[in-house]
C-alpha cells in the first residue's frame, strides 16, 4: 500500500512537472499573457450562459453591433453608425470589409441571423435584443430594427449580444443555442467563429483555453499580446500562489484573506473597486410543496411571513464584516446603488431574529422546518461561505438547511431553465443593460411566458403582476423623472413582497502582475484588447 | 504428554485478564517502550473521540451554534485569542478545538466500521476460496488480483461517485458515513481474504479439519468454528494496520470533497477548509487537524507494527 503511494505520488509529480514544462515551454518569442480564473469558461456559444466572466471571454472573439467603452458608455463597433428615422425604427450601418475568423464576409444576414438565434428557445440571452424587434435587411450593409413600441433603452444590451456567422452556423449544425443544462455539447459550444480580435486555436473545457491574435482584425487594437492563455484554478491558495510566483500574470478573484500577501508580494498588486454585481438570494415561491422539505403538502415560501422571517434571520451586516473581511457593501436592492438614482432611498429592513422566530411561529412552524439550499461554490467571491453563515444563521431560528455547494456547471445546470430545481438559492446579478428594467424583468418578472424571457433568471418564480406591468411601462418610458418613479414603485412592491433577499455588492478584487497594464470595468468583464503586458 | 496431565487434572480456573497477563504478547508488549508509547497514544484519541460531546467547548456540527462573529480568531496564547476557542476559530467561527474532538470521533467510526466490513467481506471470501477451491477460488481470487492493480483510494473514489450519482448529491449525515464505510470496506477487502485464504489452505488438509469432516459436520460449521479461529492471528496484525489505512482514507476523500458534508466536518474536511487559509496567516485551521490525524494514524501504525513482530513466530 505504501509502497503504490509512493508510486502515485511520484508519478503525480512527475506528471505535474511535465504540465509545467508544456505551459512554460513554447511561448518564449511571443508576448504571451496567462491568467486564472476561478471557473471555467463555460461554454464558447454566446448564447448560453449570461455569466459575467464567460461574456467577457467571448468579447474577444466576437464583436457586438454596440459595445461599450470603459466608463460603460455605448460606442461603435460593428454598427459604425445609427440613426431612428421614426421611433420604432432603427437603422444600422454596419462595417464593410469585416471579416469573421473563418474568412467569410460579415452581412446584414449575420445580423438577421443572430437576432433570431439570440431570441431563439435555449437561449440565456433572450432579453438582450427587444422580443417584438422585427429585423429588416435593407442592404448588405444596412439593416433595420423594427419595432412594436418606442424603446428606450432597446440598444442597452447590445454589448453582450455577439454576432455569430450565419453561413458558418448552418454548415456547423449549430443554428440552435446551447442550453447551459445540455449534457451534450454542441459543436458551437466548443467552437467559435466570430470577428474579434482574437482566434480560440485551442479549448480544453476546464483545463485551458488559448487565445491568439487575429492578425485580420478591422480595428486598431489597444492590447499588445500575441497570445493569452486561460487556465481554471480553483483551490484559493494555489491561484494565489500561481500569481505571485509569476506563473500566471491575472487572476480573479483574489481571496479576501491574501489580499495583503499579494501586494507585498513585489510581484503583483490587487486591483480592487466596486462591482456592479449583487449577490442575493432567493426563493421558490410557485412549486406547491418544495422539493427537498420536511413539510409536505403545502410550499412554506408561498406565506409571505415566511419568507420575511428568512430575510430577518439573516445578518447581513455581519457576513459583510466576517465573511467578506469588509469588502461588501450590504443592499437593500438588487441592483447596484450606482446603477439607479434612487437607489439611496431603499433601506435594508433590519435583522431581527425574534421577529423572524415569531413569524415563523404565526406562519405555523414555530420549531421551524428543514429544507434543501443550492449554492455555487466557485462562483462569486466566498460563495460558499457565505451559504454556509446563512445555514447557521437561519439554524438559529430554528430553519435546518440542507446545503449543497457544488461547482458552477453543476449548479447552474440544476437551477437554471428548463428544470429551475431548487427550493432556495444564492446568485450574483449584474443587469447587462445596467439598468433597473432588466431587475424588474429578468429576475423579479413572472416566469408565465407573457414575454419571451421574462423571468429568465427568476429561478424561484416570485411572480406579482404588478411588477410585469411597471416593467412594461419602464421599458417604453422615455421620460427620466417619470420612469425613475416607476422603477422605485417596482423595488418597493418586491421589497415589501419580501421576494428576494439581496445581501451585498461584492468588491472586485483582481490580482494583476505588475507587468501588465489593463482597464477593469465595474461590471467585472475581463477585456482581453485592453490588456498589455511588458514582453 | 502435556495432553494427558491436562486431562486428569483440569487446569486451575483463571481470569482471562489473568491468562493475557501471562501471555507471550503481554510480555513482548511490556518489553517495547514504543508499543506502550503507541497505545497511550491511541488510548488517549479513543478516549477523546468518546468523550467528545463532554468536553468540547461547542458542537461543531450544529449549524445553530456557530457565531459568525467569532471566525477566523487565533488560538488563545495570541494577543486576539478569544476564551473558550482554545486553538481558535474556522472562518464560520466553529471552534477547531471542538471540530477536532468531533473530527477524531468521525474518523475512529468510519475507520472501524471500515475495518469491520472490509474484514467480513475479506474473511468471508477468503474462507470460501480456500476450503471449496476449485472455481470458486479462482473466481474470487481473480477478482481480488484485478482490484489489486487500482489503489484502493481509487476504488473508494468509484464506489462513492456512482453512489452518489444514484442517490443523489444531497443525502444526510448517516447515509454518508455509511457510503464512506461502504466504499471504504470495498477496497480494503483483498488483503483479508488472501491473507485468510492461505491460512486455510494449510489448515484443510490438516487431521482435525479431516476429523470433522468424518463425524459429518457440515463445512460452514468447519468453516467457522474450527478453521476461522487457527487463521485469525494474521488478520488481527492487518485490521490494525488497516485501521490506520481507513482513517487515511477517510480524510483523504474528505480532502478531495466526496467524503463528509462540510457541515459535519472530519479531520479532512477541516485540513481542506483550512488550506485555504494556510498562506494567508491562518494556519491553526489546517495544523490542528493535521497533527491529530498525524498522531492518531502514526500511534496506530506503530501499534499494528508490534503486533506483527510479536504474533510472528520467526521472530520468537
Amino acid at each position: 500500500m505504501l509502497n503504490s503511494t509512493l508510486k502515485a505520488f511520484v508519478s503525480a509529480t512527475a506528471l505535474a512537472g511535465f504540465l509545467g514544462l508544456a505551459v512554460t515551454g513554447p511561448a518564449q518569442a511571443a508576448n504571451v499573457f496567462r491568467f486564472a480564473f476561478q471557473g471555467d469558461i463555460k461554454s464558447l456559444d454566446p448564447y448560453s450562459l449570461k455569466e459575467s466572466f464567460t461574456i467577457g471571454m467571448h468579447g474577444a472573439v466576437f464583436d457586438s453591433l454596440t459595445t461599450r467603452d470603459k466608463d460603460l458608455n455605448i460606442v461603435p463597433m460593428l454598427a459604425e453608425s445609427w440613426e431612428t428615422p421614426e421611433p420604432t425604427r432603427w437603422r444600422f450601418h454596419l462595417r464593410k470589409g469585416v471579416k469573421f475568423h473563418d474568412g467569410s464576409d460579415f452581412t446584414a444576414d449575420d445580423v438577421i441571423f443572430s437576432a433570431n438565434r439570440v431570441r431563439a428557445p435555449g437561449s440565456n440571452f433572450t432579453t438582450n435584443v427587444p422580443a417584438d424587434a422585427t429585423w429588416v435587411k435593407v442592404d448588405d450593409h444596412t439593416v433595420d430594427m423594427v419595432l412594436k413600441t418606442p424603446n428606450p433603452i432597446a440598444l442597452y444590451q447590445f454589448s453582450t449580444w455577439y454576432i455569430m456567422s450565419k453561413s458558418w452556423a448552418e454548415k456547423n449544425g449549430a443554428v440552435a443555442p446551447t442550453l447551459p443544462s445540455a449534457t451534450s455539447t454542441s459543436y458551437a459550444a466548443l467552437h467559435e467563429n466570430g470577428t474579434g480580435p482574437f482566434i480560440i486555436s485551442e479549448h480544453q473545457p476546464g483545463v485551458r483555453t488559448v487565445f491568439k491574435k487575429n492578425p485580420n482584425y478591422w480595428g486598431k487594437v489597444e492590447s499588445n499580446l500575441d497570445e493569452a492563455i486561460f487556465t481554471t484554478i480553483q483551490n484559493d491558495a494555489t491561484r494565489v500562489a500561481a500569481l505571485i510566483s509569476g506563473e500566471v500574470d491575472w487572476i480573479d478573484p483574489v481571496p479576501l484573506q491574501d489580499a495583503q500577501r499579494v501586494n507585498s508580494s513585489g510581484t503583483a498588486t490587487v486591483m480592487a473597486g466596486p462591482e456592479l454585481r449583487t449577490i442575493f438570494l432567493g426563493m421558490d415561491q410557485s412549486r406547491d410543496e418544495l422539493k427537498d422539505s420536511n413539510v409536505k403538502g403545502k410550499n412554506p415560501f408561498k406565506d409571505v411571513r415566511v419568507r420575511e422571517a428568512f430575510y430577518r434571520a439573516i445578518d447581513e451586516e455581519t457576513i459583510a464584516k466576517r465573511v467578506m473581511r469588509g469588502q461588501a457593501v450590504p443592499s437593500a436592492l438588487l441592483i447596484a446603488p450606482v446603477l439607479y438614482p434612487r437607489a439611496s432611498e431603499f433601506k435594508r429592513p433590519d435583522y431581527d431574529p425574534k421577529r423572524a422566530k415569531a413569524l415563523l411561529a404565526e406562519a405555523g412552524y414555530p420549531d421551524g422546518f428543514s429544507l434543501g439550499m443550492d449554492c455555487p461554490n466557485d462562483r462569486y467571491v466566498n460563495d460558499e461561505a457565505i451559504c454556509q453563515a446563512v445555514v447557521s444563521m437561519l439554524a438559529r431560528v430554528g430553519v435546518k438547511v440542507n446545503l449543497n455547494a457544488q461547482p458552477k456547471a453543476k449548479y447552474f445546470a440544476k437551477v437554471l431553465a428548463p428544470a429551475y430545481d431548487t427550493s432556495f438559492y444564492l446568485v450574483g446579478w449584474t443587469p447587462s443593460s445596467q439598468d433597473s428594467h432588466n431587475i424588474l424583468f429578468e429576475i423579479a418578472g413572472c416566469r408565465n411566458g407573457s414575454k419571451p424571457g421574462r423571468g429568465n433568471w427568476n429561478l424561484g418564480n416570485y411572480c406579482n403582476p404588478k411588477v410585469d406591468a411597471l416593467a412594461d411601462s419602464v421599458e417604453a418610458e422615455t421620460d427620466q423623472t417619470k420612469r425613475n418613479a416607476e422603477i422605485k414603485e417596482g423595488f418597493e412592491t418586491i421589497q415589501t413582497d419580501w421576494g428576494f433577499i439581496p445581501l451585498h455588492q461584492q468588491a472586485l478584487a483582481w490580482g494583476v502582475s505588475k507587468k501588465v497594464t489593463l482597464t477593469q470595468r465595474p461590471d467585472n468583464m475581463l477585456m482581453l484588447y485592453w490588456v498589455s503586458k511588458q514582453p | 504428554m502435556k495432553a494427558s496431565t491436562q486431562d486428569i487434572l483440569p487446569a486451575p480456573k483463571r481470569s482471562a485478564l489473568a491468562r493475557f497477563r501471562d501471555s507471550d504478547l503481554y510480555a513482548s508488549f511490556r518489553r517495547s517502550k514504543l508499543a506502550m508509547g503507541a497505545f497511550a497514544v491511541t488510548l488517549l484519541f479513543f478516549l477523546l473521540a468518546v468523550a467528545a460531546p463532554w468536553i468540547s467547548p461547542q458542537n461543531p456540527y450544529d449549524p445553530a451554534q456557530l457565531e459568525l462573529m467569532n471566525s477566523s480568531l487565533p488560538p488563545l496564547w495570541y494577543a486576539d485569542g478569544v476564551s473558550p476557542f482554545a486553538l481558535g476559530t474556522d472562518d464560520q467561527g466553529r471552534d477547531v478545538l471542538s471540530a477536532v474532538f468531533y473530527g477524531l470521533r468521525l474518523s475512529l467510526v468510519v475507520g472501524l466500521l471500515g475495518v469491520v466490513v472490509s474484514g467480513f467481506l475479506g474473511i468471508l471470501l477468503g474462507l470460501v476460496a480456500g476450503y471449496f477451491g476449485g472455481v470458486i477460488d479462482t473466481l474470487i481470487m481473480r477478482v481480488a488480483d484485478v482490484q489489486l492493480t487500482f489503489p484502493a483510494i481509487l476504488i473508494a473514489l468509484v464506489v462513492d461517485g456512482v453512489a452518489k450519482a444514484a442517490l443523489g448529491s444531497q443525502m444526510d449525515a448517516n447515509a454518508a458515513i455509511g457510503l464512506i464505510v461502504l466504499s471504504i470496506g470495498l477496497s480494503f477487502w483483498v488483503q483479508y481474504a488472501r491473507t485468510v485464504r492461505s491460512s486455510v489452505l494449510v489448515e484443510k488438509n490438516k487431521d482435525y479439519v479431516q476429523a470433522g469432516r468424518l463425524i459429518g459436520l457440515s463445512s460452514p460449521v468447519i468453516m467457522v468454528r474450527h478453521v476461522l479461529p487457527n487463521v485469525l492471528g494474521p488478520v488481527f496484525v492487518i485490521a490494525t494496520i488497516n485501521l490506520a489505512l481507513a482513517i487515511i482514507t477517510e480524510a483523504t476523500l474528505s480532502f478531495l470533497g466526496t467524503g463528509l458534508p462540510d457541515s459535519m466536518p472530519s479531520l479532512g474536511t477541516l485540513i481542506r477548509t483550512g488550506n485555504r487559509f494556510l498562506f494567508s496567516g491562518e494556519w491553526w485551521i489546517v495544523a490542528f487537524p493535521g497533527l491529530a490525524l498525524a498522531g492518531l494514524v502514526l500511534a496506530i501504525n506503530l501499534l499494528g507494527d508490534w503486533l506483527r513482530d510479536a504474533l510472528n513466530p520467526r521472530l520468537q
